[in-house]
Order: structure tokens, then sequence, then C-alpha cells
């Protein structure tokens, strides 16, 4: 039986210093939803737990000068959902963090720990996609940016660096008349894995969209940005055709595949009603502001 | 009896085990632990088909902080060519399904044990034994299971004169079924499939075990102690005197825990270690390796006249048992077409072996599945002939006098008069939108008696104690307590009621079959009554008259006939205080096989909406109509019909085992097993009828497994209703719905 | 395996124990702690039979690894009734029976009251979804709902 340590360093460059030293024996605890489960099967067995809630970059959420917000990768859904201003600002990446199992895995799940978990069905990773927002890392060779649809690598596994801690996301100031909605597929109402999910965020100037991204979870190894949807959405007034264009354009992203929770034709049918679906929440949205 | 004018029988009191549940107080069996306790942990296969070659625990044995390890040769053996039966469990079946003798049967199935001074230790113990396996073809799917080339589970099972995967067969026949086809004006057959459910009880299974002076304590949750003590003293050779099997609050069993996994297991490692074994599945061992129900492959034709006269019903079930025989035939080909009036009928059950683990009882075991193949039919049938699909089942319905395929003559029943309340009922008439639909179906449980023990005890301070041996699961000591307090005349807080252990009360055989407070109201009340008589004796001793001058009201002795009036009554407390004068303590225990459970009937309306794009169906809303005989206590007889309904939905809608092409259970977890959550179902309204049952004192009937019986159907209708699309096979998942309504 | 020494507080009281670094917060309250209140149903947070309050926040203590306990403050089902009085909750449960089994009822209570204290005047409909984390395979979850609305209404009145 290994020998297993729990540390709870305070300040990021402890955690990286510990992380990089154990030389991938480490695993990284923000809310433990993933990890603990993953650590009674014997899926991870790691030799140390490097928790990281006891940093403040990790469990604080700011707000930019500009408008934009920076949250901790380790703050909580429940949390999250607190703040006064987040949740006006990006409703669809807020309700797609607070669509992480239930209220009970709020109480502790982060968006980073579902980034980092590499599943390509995470709720929080298409709208973080659709919302363009970038992580900060923070490794032995300083920090970096990348681009939130760069992180992940395939089922599993991230694009971090050996060391690499995920420090935080950065959202982008909100321009007038956007919004933005994340929408799911799952059998029941809630406790269930995506089967297929879908983000949209929209910028509308007199009715018509002039910015759009979309982001297509659960149909491919890594969540997808399709660009093509958004190409289809930009400049139209989302008129039926623009609809149809986009949601052709998500379901012919889809590389999905069969498994015991959805089938191939289904998830690629499915993706384009999500989206059609996600769109008109998001216009409403972005009607309002 | 049956008075109307009760006081508790009839209330929803609080029962007497509520506040210790709300609390954290109650005692489930995985909460129990005892000075020097050690743990025990399963080796299970990694196959789903496999001989055993061999079994090396020489490397787990010297592991430091192992104690103990056994394999099937520390368990009796019951010969392959006799059977021994225990109830409807034949021990053949089951000492190989708690250790796999010479073949794995299912991935999961028990291989080995070990017990360690910690978890961590036992588990790392099984992995050092050495299973050498030789790895067979395995089957999983019944149309796979009983094609001629199928890999052949059992040597030893023949069917028709070859080797074969079906175990068994069991044929209902009434009348002339071809005769009655060819008078049909209308005739529909249709084929269905349902896949294998788990009871899903929230509690895992668990025991803990102390062997000392070769005598053995066990603490398990189960459905019956006394099932426990017999299974484990045959497989471990420990006499049942020397077993003492102390029944835990259960967590849930639906059937599910009317056999044993653990317990023999935990006894053996206790014995050969000195010391308290406990052992605890995990989810996913309860996933793989316990329950669940059958799958199935059915076949129903049904023919009618033209004004709705059913006059022929052919049915053929086949049923998944699992890795052994022993799935629930007669609950499908028994109850399927139970409810009506029809003069000729063929139904006919199969029992397949395949591999998977071992099927055991759930909520009205098969009935489900041939109630949802006969109501879906005959929805059919109506649509056919443009009826109403109520008002089919009512013209057919069965009635006092009918003669039931299965059997029986039916006394009293009440299944009419749930028709005709479900017609009545706002929800039948409730405007439906676009994309909804409503649909009815029935079903029929046969309910059970059979043995069962009590003692009811008057304290020296004028109180009363029940004890009686059934476990509780769904609030029969509150029950209990409302039919003692009512027959004593005393407030019920002044009755308690407990469980005996298998050394503390007389044999009383299983909480299932929906037969617990049927049979432990009649001894609790043959009891009581003889408790009053001596009361009442006591009363006419203080007062030098004769027994007979005193009646017993109102909780007092009163002085009655020509006497009556010359004394004041005397209370329980009174008469109590007396006792050791007036000849000793007073007490009265009945041991009985208790006769007369007649069956329960049930009718259900369920409104569903579907999402035509993704395939989602959700239920709107649900009324179930049951005739519940007399509902002693109203609360815990809705929650019976509620729960049944909710588990139901679920079968219908989104629960299911998946494998892989290894044959190993594909989503052994909560999160993709898919039982409803609170979020995916709407109110559940009960709605009781009362038919007494004539033959019991309080007019009980079982009210706890027909209301899992009609909702696949009630939910497949009301989708058909909704889409103008019939499903033929369950769950009814969005992926199925949505290849439904693409096939168009 | 060196053991961790845990300074926590459980139902208001200073607690410490000594723990592996990957024991759960569950197995320490069910085992050395003696708090078996919170059960376990499945061991991977689907069920919340396990529920507890970490800080304030409904948690799954099969989720939380027992070192996170440290100068935390820990509420479980064993401290919601004052003594012998009953929380609303708990009393409500009882009346209109909305337990069977029993197994789940700890953690269904604990994330009711988590509920009302946020939300004093929930709606069926968030209720449902609020306790979708806790699995009841009795009752069909009716009177469950019934009983935490039931229980706001009346703690609403008595508040006013």
């Amino acid at each position: 039986m290994t020998e297993i340590r729990y540390i709870a360093p305070t300040t990021l460059d402890e955690a990286v210093g510990a992380y990089a030293a154990a030389a991938g024996a480490a695993r990284i605890l923000a809310g433990g939803t993933d990890l603990l489960v993953q650590m009674r099967s014997g899926a991870a067995q790691p030799g140390t737990i490097i928790d990281i809630k006891k940093i403040a970059e990790t469990t604080s959420i700011q707000e930019t000068p500009e408008g934009g917000f920076v949250i901790g990768a380790a703050v909580s859904g429940a949390v999250l959902a607190e703040h006064p201003r987040l949740g006006q600002a990006w409703p669809g990446v807020l309700e797609a963090i607070n669509l992480i199992g239930s209220t009970q895995v709020q109480g502790r799940a982060s968006a980073g720990g579902n980034l980092c978990n590499g599943s390509p069905a995470g709720d929080s990773v298409p709208a973080m996609v659709a919302a363009g927002a970038v992580v900060n890392l923070q490794g032995p060779n300083g920090r970096r940016t990348m681009p939130v649809e760069a992180f992940p690598a395939g089922p599993g596994r991230t694009n971090l660096a050996p060391g690499e801690i995920l420090v935080s996301f950065t959202l982008p100031p909100r321009p007038k008349g956007s919004g933005d909605a994340y929408l799911r597929m799952i059998p029941r109402t809630e406790m269930d894995i995506a089967v297929v999910g879908v983000g949209v965020s929209l910028t509308l100037e007199n009715g018509t969209v002039t910015a759009a991204r979309v982001g297509l979870g659960a149909v491919a190894p890594t969540v997808l940005l399709v660009e093509d949807a958004a190409k289809a959405l930009i400049g139209s007034k989302l008129e039926d055709a623009a609809l149809e264009a986009a949601a052709a354009a998500c379901s012919a992203a889809c590389k999905p595949i069969n498994d015991k929770r959805g089938t191939i034709a289904y998830r690629i049918k499915v993706a384009g009603v999500l989206l059609k679906r996600a769109v008109a929440i998001a216009a409403e949205r972005a009607g309002r502001n | 009896m049956n008075v109307i004018n009760n006081k508790w029988i009839g209330q929803s009191t609080i029962r007497p085990d509520g506040a210790d549940k709300v609390t954290g107080r109650a005692s489930y069996s995985a909460d129990t632990t005892m000075p020097g306790m050690i743990w025990g942990k399963v080796l299970r296969s990694p196959h789903a088909h496999a001989r055993i070659v061999s079994i090396d625990t020489s490397r787990a044995e010297a592991l430091p902080g192992v104690k103990a390890v056994v394999t099937h040769k520390d368990i009796v053996d019951f010969p392959l060519d006799k059977s021994v039966m225990l109830g409807i469990q034949d021990m053949r079946w089951m000492c190989r399904n708690v250790m796999a003798r010479e073949k794995a049967l299912f991935h999961g199935h028990p291989i080995a044990a070990v017990a360690a001074m910690s978890e961590r230790i036992a588990a790392e113990a099984c992995r050092l034994i050495e299973v050498e396996y030789e790895v067979l073809p395995h089957v999983i799917e019944i149309e796979d299971a009983i094609k001629p080339d199928a890999p052949i589970l059992h040597d030893f099972v023949s069917f028709e004169g070859r080797p074969s995967n079906i175990a068994g067969k069991l044929e209902h026949k009434l009348g002339e079924v071809e005769a009655g086809f060819a008078a049909a004006d209308v005739v529909i057959e249709r084929s269905f499939t349902t896949r294998p459910v788990h009871q899903g009880y929230i509690e895992p299974h668990s025991c803990l075990v102390s062997v000392v002076d070769g005598k053995a304590t066990i603490w398990s949750s189960s459905q019956g102690q006394f099932m426990v003590r017999a299974m484990t003293s045959l497989l471990t050779g420990i006499p049942q005197s020397d077993i003492r099997a102390i029944p835990a609050e259960i967590g849930g069993g639906f059937g599910g825990k009317t056999i044993i996994y653990l317990e023999p297991v935990a006894t053996i490692l206790a014995k050969k270690t000195g010391r308290p074994v406990k052992m605890v599945m995990s989810r996913e061992e309860v996933m793989r390796a316990t329950g669940p129900t059958s799958g199935s492959m059915s076949t129903v034709k049904i023919g009618a006249k033209k004004d709705g006269t059913i006059v022929a019903a052919q049915g053929t079930f086949y049923l998944q048992a699992g890795g052994l025989p022993g799935s629930p035939i007669r609950g499908a080909a028994g109850c399927a077409f139970a409810p009506y009036n029809i003069p000729n009928v063929l139904s006919t059950g199969f029992d397949v072996v395949s591999n998977r683990s071992k099927v055991a009882a759930y909520r009205a075991p098969g009935a489900p599945i041939g109630a949802y193949a006969v109501e879906c039919v005959l929805d059919e049938v109506a649509e056919a002939l443009k009826m109403d699909p109520l008002a089919l089942r009512l013209k057919n319905a069965a009635r006092q006098g009918t003669k039931a395929a299965h059997g029986p003559v039916y006394p009293v029943i009440g299944f009419v008069e749930t028709i005709e309340a479900a017609m009545a009922h706002p929800h039948s008439q409730a405007p439906l939108g676009k994309h909804q639909g409503r649909g009815v179906a029935s079903g029929f449980w046969f309910n059970a008696g059979g043995e069962s023990s009590a003692q009811v005890n008057v304290t020296e301070d004028g109180n009363v104690v029940v004890t009686t041996g059934h476990p509780d699961i769904g609030g029969s000591r509150a029950s209990i307590a409302n039919i003692t307090a009512e027959l004593l005349g005393i407030d019920y807080k002044r009755v308690s009621v407990l469980i005996g252990d298998t050394a503390t009360i007389g044999y009383s055989n299983l909480t299932g079959g929906s037969r617990v407070l049927f049979a432990s109201a009649m001894v609790v009340t043959q009891s009581t009554e003889k408790v009053i008589k001596t009361l009442c004796e006591r009363a006419a001793k203080i007062w030098k008259i004769d027994p007979e001058a005193v009646v017993w009201e109102d909780g007092e002795a009163k002085p009655a006939g020509e006497n009556a009036g010359k004394f004041p009554g005397l209370s329980l407390a009174q008469i109590a205080a007396k006792a050791s004068e007036t000849g000793g303590p007073i007490g009265a225990g009945v041991q009985q096989n208790t006769q007369g459970a007649e069956g329960g009937f049930a009718t259900h309306v369920c409104d569903v909406e579907v999402d035509v794009d993704l395939g989602i169906v959700r239920v709107l809303r649900y009324t179930s109509f049951q005739d519940v005989g007399r509902a002693v206590h109203p609360a815990y007889v809705e929650g019976q019909m509620q729960g049944g309904a909710a588990q139901g939905i679920g079968w219908a809608l989104s629960e299911e085992y998946l494998y892989d092409k290894n044959g190993k259970v594909d989503n052994a977890s909560f999160l993709d097993y898919r039982m409803p959550v609170c979020s995916d179902l709407p109110m559940l309204d009960a709605v009781m009828i009362e038919v007494p049952n004539p033959k019991h004192p309080q007019g009980v009937r079982g009210v706890g497994e027909v209301p899992l019986v009609p909702p696949l159907a009630a939910v497949a209708n009301a989708v058909a209703n909704a889409l103008g699309k019939r499903f033929y096979s369950l769950p009814m998942s969005p992926p199925r719905v949505l290849e439904v309504l693409d096939g168009a | 395996m060196a053991k961790m020494h845990v300074t926590t507080t459980i139902n208001g009281e200073p607690e410490e124990f000594l723990c592996d670094p990957h024991d759960s917060m569950l197995d320490m309250l069910r085992g050395a702690l003696g708090l078996t209140g919170a059960k376990e149903g499945c061991g991977t947070g689907d069920c919340g039979a396990c529920s507890i309050m970490l800080d304030g926040r409904l948690v799954c203590s099969c989720l939380m690894l027992a070192p996170e306990a440290e100068g935390k403050k820990i509420d479980t089902i064993e401290g919601m009734a004052r003594g012998e009085t009953l929380h609303p909750l708990q009393q409500k449960f009882l009346e209109m029976a909305a337990l069977q089994c029993g197994i789940c009822t700890p953690g269904v209570l604990m994330a009711s009251r988590a509920l009302l204290e946020r939300n004093p005047d929930p709606t069926e409909s968030e209720v449902r979804f609020w306790l979708a984390g806790n699995l009841c395979r009795c009752t069909g979850y009716d009177k469950i709902v019934r009983a935490v609305m039931e229980t706001a209404a009346e703690m609403r009145g008595a508040a006013r």
C-alpha cells in the first residue's frame, strides 16, 4: 500500500513547488467531487493530495476594471451562484456550472475541477468556450494563459504542462446587447452526465448578430468550439435559415461514440436541437442587456 | 369485527420508530460495531462465465493483517442432483450464489472472501488470491440464451430432452384458448421486452457476525431474521438453535433482501478468526452481484367480441433468472390475466438462465412484466373496438365468483371499484395539451399469509409491549400499535411495538409478499384478545364474580349482565397493579400459519408529455386507485402506493442494466443506473378504496406490491396516446423514443 | 502510514481526531467519531444519504477528505434536534409520514434544512430540484416534498 500525503498550501508558489516535486504522483484537490470518486474506484492513486482551497487566488472572484471577471479555479458552484453580478453578466456560464451534480456537489465542485477532469461532457466547459474564457495557469516556469478550448487534450487528458496548476478563468467584459446560455440533454432532470451540451454566446445590435461563439460538449473527444455554427449566426437576424445552418454545423461537428449514455445518431440530432434552443435563450437575454 | 367507528385504526399515527429515524439514532446493520471487530471483503469474478480451475489463497493469507480466507470449500455443499428447498429458494442455487463452486456464472460472482484488520488490507488480500479460470463463452440476453447454439450454463439443466438454458416452465390453463380465439371478432398479438431493473434500496447489504463458543450472533438488515438464521444454518452447518439473528433497521428491501449474500460468509470468517467480522457491500457490488429482477421477452394475444367481451387470452413470458435458476415466472404468468374474467386462457412462463447476477424478488415479482404486456395489448384492443380503455377493463373485470386462470375462484374483491373510481376521478377528464397523453392500466398481486408469531405483554404499570417477528420496512409497527390500541381501548402511545430477534420471538416468515400486516395483525389480534380475556378474568377475581359476567369496554373491565353497574370499571393499569395477587404476569402469544390473504387490485392513470425533438418523456400527473382492504394506517398505505408508482415510472422510462461486450455491468452506479430523482416526478396521488377482506379481523389486504404492477403499462399507454405510436420495449429512454418517432 | 491530527468543530462542540490522509469525512464520522446518522448509500456523491453541513454549506461527506475538516464547522443530523425537541422539519416528517425505511431521511432532512435557511418560501419545483441529489426509493418523494413545504409555511407563520 502506498503512502499518501495531504497538504493544504496557502500560496500558489508552495502548491506549484509541491506539485512539481511530486513528479506526477500528486493530484490537485479542489472540490474533490471527481477526485474522491476516482480514488475510491482505484482510478486515481495519488501519492500526494494538494488541496488548493486555502490559496486566495484559486478561491476568489475578482471583477476586472474593464468589467470582466476572474474566477478562481476552486470556487464552488454554490459560491458563484451567490455572486451579485456574475450571473447577470454571464448567466449561461453560471447555469452551466450550477448544473454540475446535486446541491451537495455544488457546495464543493468548481469550474476548475470540471475542466481539469478532462471529460468531454463537463457541463461548464462548452459555456466557458462560448464565453471566450481564458485560463490562467501557473507552473514551475511561471504563468501563462490559453483559451479554454485549447485546454482539453482528450478524454481525461489536458494540455497542462508538468507541474502546472489551473489558477483561474478570465471572462471578458460584456458589450451591450450580449447574452449567453447553456443547455444540456440528460435523460433525467438532474444528477446525470450530459449526453450533449451546448453553450452559446451572442451579441446583437438592432436584432443582427454581431458576435457569436458556440461550444459543444459530449459529442467528441474534447469539447468543441464550433466556428461554422458561429459563422452561420453572425450577420443574421436569427432567421430560421440561419438557425438551421448553425444547427447543421453543430451536427456536422459531432464525432460522437455510442456509449451507455447515448448513441451516435441521437447525439448528432440532439446537438442541432439544443443549439437552436440555446440560441433562443441567449438572444432573449441579449435583448434585455 | 370491521367496526367503522374506530379510534386508532385508520389514523395516521406517528410511527414508534420515527423519532429514531429523523434524528439519525436508528441503528441499521452497517451502523453496528463491536470491540475487536475486523473486516471482511469478497473477491469477485472478473469473468461473466468461467470454470474455476484452482484457487490459491496462500499469498493472501501471508499478508500481514489478514486473519482468515474462505472459499466454497468452507461452505456446505448442496449437490446438484438433489433439491433442498427453503421457502421458494433452492439451496443448491443459494449455496452457489453465495460462493461460486464449479463455475463463475456472472461478472461479480463471489469467488473467495478475506477477513483482515482493516477494509483496505482485506481488499489488498483479495488482489493476492490467485484464481485460475478457464474462460467460457458467455450469454447475457434471453434471445441469445434460448438459441440452439447458445453457450450452456449448466450441464444438468435440460429442456425437452436437450441441454438448455431454459431451467423451468410453468403453465396456467383455463378453457380452450384456440376455440376462444376462433370466436373472437378482434384478435391482437404483440411481443414485448423489458430490461432487468434493480430494487434500488439505498442501504447496501451488510452484516456483523460474532461467533463465541460455537454460537453465532448476526446483526444484519434483511427482510427476515428467520430466513437469515435458516440459510446461514444450512450453509454453515451451525444448528439454528446456536444462531441468533438480530434484525437491524432495514434501509429498503423491496424483495431484494429476502435472500442473503454476506451472512454465511461472515459467520465462517468469524468462526475461523474468533473475532467479530463486519462486511459491507459497496454500491457497485450491490449493482453487480445482488438482485435485480428479471428482464423479459413476452408475447401476448387477446381476442374480444365486438361488444368488448374478451373471449380468449394467451401469454408467453420468458424471464431471466440470472446465472442460477429461479425467475419469478409464477408472478408473470399467474398475475398477467388475473384481473379479468376470461373463459379461455393459456399463460406460460419460461425460466431462462444467463450470465447475469441471480435475480431476487422485487415487489410483486414477475407481475409487472406480465401486466405490461397484457395491459398494452388491452389498450390496442380498446382502440380497435373504439372503446374507452377503462370501460373495456370494467366490462371484463374479475368479480366475486370469477374463476382465475391461476386457480382460485375470487371471494370478495375490489377490482371493479378501482376502475369505477378511476372513471369518476377528475384526473380522467382533465384536458391534455400538445404532445401530452393519458394512459391507464390495471394490475393484480396474489398477496400472502403464512407463518407469524406475536407476543403481547402488559407491563406492571399497565402499558403494553407487542413483539412481532417481521422487519418493519414501511411502517408496520405503527399499524400494529394502532390495532392493539384499538382492541384494548387505550391510547396508542401506551403501546410499544418491537421486532424480536430469532431468540426472543417465535418463527415468523419473511417481510414479503405483502403479508406482514395481514399476518401479524392476525396474530396480534388473537394475542390481544387473549390478554383481554385474562384482564376480564382478573377483574372478575377482584370483584369475586363470574368471569363471563365481565366485559372489556373503552379500556376498562366492566361488570356486565346482572352485575352491570355494581362496581366501578377497572382500568388496564388497575388490573396490572394487582396482577401478582390475581394470578401472575399478564400476556399472551400466538403463533400461526395464517390463512385467508386475498388478492390486491389496482388501476392507475398516468399523464405524460413528450419532448418530441429530444425524446424525453416526463410524467405530468399520476393517480393510483387501489383496493387496500382496510387502511389501518392510511399515510403509510398511501406511501406504499406512491413508492410503487415511482419505481414503476423508473422501470418504464429510465432504469436498465447495461452490459459491455465482456458481460460486465456497464452502469453499476446510481449515476448511470438512473432511478427517478425528486425533480423527475410530480405529486403521486393515491386513492385508497376500502373493500375489507372478510377473512381478516381488520379487513386487511396486502398493499405493498400491487402498486408496482400497473405503472409500466400505464406510462407506455400514455406515451402511445401522446404520440400515436406504440412502444414494445422498455425503458422508453430518449434515444429509443426518437428512434420510434423518426421511424415514421 | 502517519496519521494526521485534525481539529474541528462538530455540532457546535470542539472535536479532534486522527485520520489517514485519504479517509473520507463520512468514514471518520461513522467510524472513530461514532456519528452514524450519515449513511453511505453509494460513496460517489449520487445519493445524498451522507449529507452534512460544512461551514454552512450542504455537502456529501463521502466526497470530502477527513483532513479537510481542519478548522471547519461541521453539522450532522445528530445536531439537528435540541435535546428532546425536534427541529420543525423532523417533527413534520413524522406527522406527515415523509419517511418509510428511513435510510435516506437524515440526508433529506439536512438538505431540507439547508434549503429553508436560504429560501423560506420555496416552490414545489424549487424543493424538488434542491432535493434532486437525495435519492429516496420508498416514498416517491410526494410526502417528502409536502412535508418540506408544509414546514416552510409553518415556520413562516411562526416568524411572522
